[in-house]
């Protein structure tokens, strides 16, 4: 086999990875959320983090009786598909002076993460 | 009420008891804690006024707000009548670690210049927790494992936010005794461990 032709199959593996990983996968979305953020936040309850249904499409700092940083009250964010995956990454490079600080570093997982806040958010 | 710890399990739980009473001696004290982060000479040097120390606040501030949750959602599952004596001895052990983790926090925090997130009525959490719907001692013990697990990787989750290593190692502590809390709660409810490993964090 040509080195042209392994290059291009790998590609072609790789193309036909992307679009599970764009959509996200909300079931493994939920197992994650479970997981990692369930220490913090919960969908209806304000706890140390604010509740969290509706959140995708809400603007940042706007769960009534959940006390924010000025920070994100003030930062402009509205929660989508890239806010969320720049605020996972790294929350203080997005706004800075947050106070979560929480990291979800693999790719993936954060694309899980996020399709789940969004069909939780009824999106 | 379902009696899940019973048998075998109850003997674990007790082995578990002896456990902890040895490894309660050898907890550190918060001061301790606190200087082995290196936030005595952070809160002496200038840096402490600093955006980077702040933000360390903030994230220990954090840390903080979960840790007052915990200590009440172990309250509340022993104040609720649901737990039998070995199951009882041990959540009021681990609500031992987790005061020591607010201790300790607190004093960090105060140390480098900032202000503790205050504890919340003991209502707010019940709210927060729907510990009305608790009704078995299993409902009690699965709630704690799931707080454990998530405190656990809350904490290895801000690791790298950290500007201070001495603070990352300490949040690397914390989480080690969440996940021996959950271990211990896994094996009280009689639930397989993972087969995989890395399960904790990512």
């Amino acid at each position: 086999m040509s080195l042209s032709r392994v290059v291009l199959g790998a590609l072609a593996v790789t193309l036909a990875a992307v679009p599970a990983y764009a959509n996200g996968d909300a079931e493994r979305g939920r197992d994650l959320y479970e997981s990692r953020c369930i220490g913090c936040h919960s969908l209806d309850a304000n706890r140390i983090g604010p509740k969290h249904r509706g959140v995708y499409g809400r603007k940042a700092g706007a769960v009534e009786e959940f006390t924010y940083s000025s920070a994100v009250k003030n930062s402009g964010v509205v929660w989508d598909d890239d806010t969320l995956a720049r605020w996972l990454v790294n929350p203080q490079a997005l706004i800075p002076g947050q106070r979560m600080n929480f990291r979800v570093s693999l790719p993936q997982d954060r694309t899980d993460i996020i399709a789940y806040l969004k069909k939780e958010s009824g999106r | 009420m379902t009696r899940i710890v019973s048998g075998e399990s109850a003997g674990l739980i007790t082995e578990r008891r002896a456990f902890f009473r040895a490894a309660g001696a050898a907890t550190l004290s918060a001061t301790a804690v606190a200087l082995m982060a290196g936030c005595e000479s952070m809160a002496q040097g200038s840096g402490a006024q600093g955006s980077g120390s702040m933000a360390d606040v903030n994230i220990l501030n954090v840390a903080l707000g979960l840790e007052h949750e915990a200590i009440n959602a172990y309250q509340l599952g022993a104040e609720s009548g649901l737990l039998q004596p070995p199951v009882l001895a041990t959540a009021v052990a681990f609500q031992s670690h987790h005061k020591e983790h607010r201790d300790a926090l607190i004093a960090t925090v105060r140390k480098m210049g900032g202000t503790p997130a205050a504890e919340k009525p003991k209502a707010e959490y019940a709210r927060a927790l729907n510990a009305s719907s608790l009704s078995s001692q299993a409902d009690v013990l699965k709630l704690a494992q799931r707080l454990e697990r998530g405190a656990a990787n809350a904490y290895i989750g801000v690791i790298p936010s950290f500007g201070d290593k001495g603070l990352a190692q300490v949040a690397a502590r914390l989480a080690a005794d969440e996940t021996m809390h959950w271990t211990a709660l896994t094996g009280a409810m009689a639930e397989m461990l993972p087969q995989k490993a890395l399960t904790f964090g990512a």
